[in-house]
């Protein structure tokens, strides 16, 4: 028997105290509190009254570098994923330059070991299409080799099917997905608002919810076609869901993803011209918020992913329509995820599953399901922690989210991977 | 004429911050300044000493004149920024050039800007009174202050419950109608629309509002209609095949008045494409107030003035020292 470098006492799972021990950077054994004896020359963690979580994995951020190290960099995007319980993160290519060739990924690989070595892990999203032109094909291949995770032309989503569909077949070649982002680009694309009542109230124009679906339903289509799958990023709406739902039923094999601002806030937030609530897709209204909510639950939408989108203050603080689109949310995804589970809107596997085993399973990364072997990548959670969402309890530079001056439930205390805490000040 | 009370608004961003009493109060002072504008020499000194900067982010003739005209009656200082001019074509954000103008110490801030939600941005951020002069698509309310005094003044009533009024045209894109819809709603009129679906707005749920297509059909039994300008854009964003097809479907001539409540009248708030939304035929009658809501802006422009610059020091009447 190895030996166990780590134990972790009375933690919560799943309504049971248990002890974790770790060995080599493993799950060795996952047992009732106390029943295991444990020696004292082993470093011991007392985690009673927090909860065990694997550490999650949220497969859509943007980190904004290279290129926008004022909105963000690798290493504060990195930094507030750790402290959120983010312990694999996935970042898109829209940065400058853009991600499409594989001195770039080398570049953001080579950053986040330099900065954050024990994790969080980064794993990049090529461009689909070179410079996200929506053209030609960026060398897919070339990027896969390199480290790409899986393409995406997130933000401007490819007009042209018939490249989309090449480019789907030759992602599939190389056993990567093909994220897209659905919204027809003719449809007041980038909006940020829902149109509907609040934007024919407040005089803006709203990119309605058809624009969604529309191309959801061009992906289902293609992925049905070819027998391939396809994973549809930040679902927003009612509609895309039922798409989604019937595809499922046909067995065609498309996943896909929703953001907490989805589950949690309608284009009600909008109000006042708040730029903080200005998202692409746009926040809608509350039948899509219960629509979406319960699509999670049904594993209709597989899967939870933040779209954290920093920007920087004077960029926000602008004209409703001259604002970037985009919401922070490493800092807080698990808090509001949580309340949500705490509510029983969200079981505890649900939550479990949108944020783990899901995007592991989807996108081909490790995870830690508290079996024997599994990496020791997990989190010690406090539930009760109260804290209020400031710039100053934000690790990311980007504080742009609806929540800023709001108090949210439920911490992350350490954070383990591969059993060394990447967050040992807390 | 009673005496000016005070006035409880640091800004106007649309008429919904207004009850039924501010209107009555607004077009009370307008009445009173409307009388000084047809007097020989047209200005009091009220307002001496005060500064109104008049931020013009989007082109406006009618609108900033108007202003400016007020304020000078008034006695007040007015200085003009226009965007051509301005900082903000050297890419400086409202904001700063925002917190610049509030460094001048004006005592208000008249704005008029393309996005939504630009006056209240400004309010939100300066100690001056903010004056929306029309932000985007939003609002416009001291255009629908002059309209619906206007329409008081040729009725006679401060309560508008029994009249009937339709708003012709554009109303997706408009601020006038989006003010003009919550001023004549809150003084009793019921308010009709009409325009092609393309230039209504996404949706009409909460607008306090009946809609009807056809003009033939909802001209009828109306006491008054809003004209709105109709934008030569909308044409190259899709929304309409030609002017002549509007023209032939939603310009409003004499003959449409005809089904119309007697006497019934036509507001419209310029410029004007005659031929396009409003027949020549029609405007140049007497049943066109166009004229008349040009005077009623100076006077309701002047009141508004008034009221927001001296609602920290208040005076003892409309036209003292």
């Amino acid at each position: 028997m190895s030996l166990i470098d780590l134990v972790v006492q009375s933690a919560q799972w799943k309504g049971e105290a248990v002890d974790v021990f770790i060995s080599g950077g493993r799950i060795k054994e996952l047992a009732p509190a106390g029943r295991e004896p444990v020696s004292e020359s082993v470093q011991a963690v007392d985690a009673k009254g927090l909860v065990l979580l694997p550490s999650l994995t949220d497969v859509h951020t943007h980190l904004r570098e290279p290129g926008f190290e004022y909105k963000e960099d690798i290493a504060s995007g990195l930094a507030a994923a750790a402290q959120g319980g983010f312990g694999q993160v996935m970042a898109m290519a829209n940065t400058n330059p853009v991600n499409d060739t594989a001195s770039v990924t080398e570049h953001m690989l080579r950053q986040a070991q330099a900065v954050h070595p024990d994790g969080p892990r980064l794993y990049p999203i090529g461009a689909l299409t070179r410079g996200l032109q929506g053209k030609e094909l960026a060398p897919l291949a070339e990027l896969a080799e390199s480290g790409c995770q899986a393409f995406s032309n997130d933000g401007l989503p490819v007009l042209d099917t018939e490249l989309f569909r090449r480019a789907v077949e030759y992602a599939s070649d190389l056993g990567r997905i093909v994220i897209d982002h659905c919204e027809d680009p003719f449809m007041k694309p980038a909006a940020g608002i829902n149109e509907g009542v609040v934007s024919s109230e407040l005089g803006l124009a709203g990119q309605p919810d058809a624009g969604e679906a529309i191309q959801a339903a061009r992906d289902i289509l293609l992925a049905e076609y070819l027998d391939l799958p396809l994973h549809l990023a930040h679902i927003s709406s009612a509609k895309s869901v039922e798409l989604i739902a019937g595809a499922k039923r046909r067995g065609i094999k498309v996943t896909a993803e929703t953001c907490p601002h989805y589950l949690v806030f309608t284009e009600e937030e909008v109000r006042g011209y708040n730029t903080a609530a200005k998202v692409n897709p746009p926040l809608r209204t509350q039948q899509d918020v219960l629509a979406v909510r319960q699509a999670l639950r049904e594993g209709v939408i597989d899967i939870l992913a933040t779209d954290h989108a920093p920007h920087a203050r004077h960029e926000k603080e602008v004209e409703f329509d001259q604002a970037p689109c985009g919401v922070s949310g490493l800092d807080t995804a698990l808090s509001v995820t949580w309340a949500l589970v705490k509510e029983g809107e969200l079981s505890l596997d649900d939550f479990l599953r949108a944020w783990s085993s899901g995007p592991c399973k989807i996108f081909g990364l490790d995870c830690n399901g508290f079996a024997p072997g599994d990496p020791a990548d997990f989190l010690l959670f406090d539930p009760e922690a109260e804290w209020e969402v400031t710039p100053g309890a934000m690790l990311s530079k980007g504080k742009n989210t609806p929540l800023l001056g709001r108090v949210l439930t439920g911490r992350v205390r350490s954070h383990f991977l591969l059993g060394r805490n990447i967050v040992p000040s807390r | 004429m009673s005496e000016p009370r005070q006035w409880r608004h640091k800004d106007l961003l649309d008429v919904s911050q207004l009850d039924r009493d501010d209107v009555a109060h607004i077009f009370e002072a307008a009445a009173y300044f409307q009388e000084i504008n047809s007097r020989p020499v047209k200005k009091v000194p009220t307002l001496r000493g005060r500064s109104v900067v008049l931020f013009f982010a989007e082109p406006s003739t009618r609108t900033k004149t108007s202003f400016d005209v007020a304020g000078k009656r008034l006695s007040a200082d007015t200085f003009s920024l226009a965007k051509s001019s301005s900082s903000l074509r050297k890419g400086e954000s409202l904001k700063d050039t925002a917190l610049t103008l509030q460094a001048m110490n004006p005592d208000a801030i008249v704005i008029r800007h393309e996005s939504s939600g630009a006056a209240q941005f400004l309010a939100e951020r300066l100690e001056c009174s903010v004056i929306n002069a029309g932000d985007g698509w939003h609002a416009h309310p001291t255009q629908s202050l002059l309209d619906a005094f206007s329409l008081h003044q040729q009725w006679g009533a401060m309560d508008f419950s029994g009249k009937t009024v339709l708003i012709l045209g554009d109303i997706a894109h408009s601020r006038v109608a989006r003010s003009n819809v919550r001023l004549l709603t809150m003084l009793g009129a019921k308010v009709r629309l009409c325009g092609p679906r393309t230039l209504m707005p996404a949706t009409l749920k909460g607008w306090p509002v009946e809609v009807c297509p056809r003009l033939d059909e909802a001209v009828r039994g109306v006491h008054a209609v809003m004209c709105l300008r109709l934008q030569l854009e909308r044409q190259q964003d899709g929304l309409l095949p030609d002017l002549r097809e509007y023209a032939v479907r939603y310009g409003l001539g004499l003959r449409h008045l005809k089904a119309a409540a007697e006497d019934a009248v036509v507001l419209h708030p310029g410029p004007m494409n005659r031929g396009v939304e409003i027949n020549d035929d029609l405007a140049d009658t007497d049943q066109c107030l166009v004229l008349d809501q040009v005077a009623n802006g100076v006077a309701t422009r002047m009141a508004l003035l008034f009221l927001y610059l001296t609602r920290k020091s208040p005076v003892s009447g409309y036209a003292t020292d």
